[in-house]
């Protein structure tokens, strides 16, 4: 289990590569990159600020790749999140997991990056040449949360 | 009397102007609710930050915990609003 918070951009390739570390028992892996929109209300938004706890946020990132490993068949998982400044258009999240089938691989990829979204300690605040914006939870995140719980995505 | 850390993050953070902070207390049963509602007492702002309409989020030792959540001695509390990453 591999987890970064870290300034630096990564190389999605090499960190899929890292994954699976030559096993051969592995038959399938599926990530997801989460990249900074240029999609706001406010057209003039130059950047935005990452913060985070540190300590906290890696326990906690730990704690849901645990969960997901406790609840699907997947061999290993990594998450890698930026923090600081980022600029529309750049890589912001990684979550990489892999296994021996592709299903459990998917599931546990969405699962590990829909409680990423409402668990791990991370704040982001949009900036303008004039102010600057705490942005607001969206409470459909929480339903994305929520919806693992629901007997039908047990399985 | 027992020591805890507080932290604060983001928009809490901000507006208090304030990052972390040590405090003691009596040996009593100290929740999180309390702890809250005593800083809140500070003034108006801190009022409006931890017991006001806005959601706080608490952890305890890098634990997201609820308000009824028992502070020990030695305890690292943080208060923040709801996580927005990914």
């Amino acid at each position: 289990m591999a987890i970064s918070i870290q300034t630096a951009d990564f190389d999605v390739g090499l960190e899929v590569n890292q994954l699976r570390n030559a096993r051969k028992n592995i038959g399938a892996v599926v990530f997801f990159v989460g990249y900074v929109r240029d999609l706001s209300t406010d057209q003039t938004i130059t950047h935005m600020i990452l913060e985070h706890y540190p300590g906290m946020t890696e326990k906690s990132l730990e704690a849901i790749i645990n969960q997901a490993k406790n609840r699907w068949d997947i061999i290993d998982a990594s998450v890698i999140h930026r923090v600081g400044t980022l600029y529309a258009g750049e890589q912001i999240v990684l979550v990489a997991v892999c296994g021996a089938h592709r299903r459990e691989a998917f599931l546990a990829c969405e699962f590990i990056m829909d409680y990423l979204k409402t668990d791990a300690p991370f704040w982001k605040k949009e900036v303008t040449p004039t102010n600057e914006f705490w942005v607001e939870a969206k409470t459909t995140d929480d339903d994305a949360k929520a919806r693992w719980s629901s007997e039908n995505m047990t399985k | 009397m027992m020591k805890i850390k507080i932290l604060y993050f983001a928009r809490i953070k901000e507006t208090l102007k304030f990052s972390s902070e040590d405090l003691e207390f009596p040996d009593e049963s100290l929740s999180v609710l309390k702890l809250k509602a005593y800083l809140a007492k500070r003034n108006d702002t801190w009022q409006q930050m931890l017991m006001g309409k806005l959601k706080v989020r608490g952890a305890i030792n890098h634990e997201l915990v609820d308000d009824a959540a028992l502070i020990h001695d030695g305890d690292e509390v943080a208060f923040f609003p709801p996580v927005t990453g990914g």
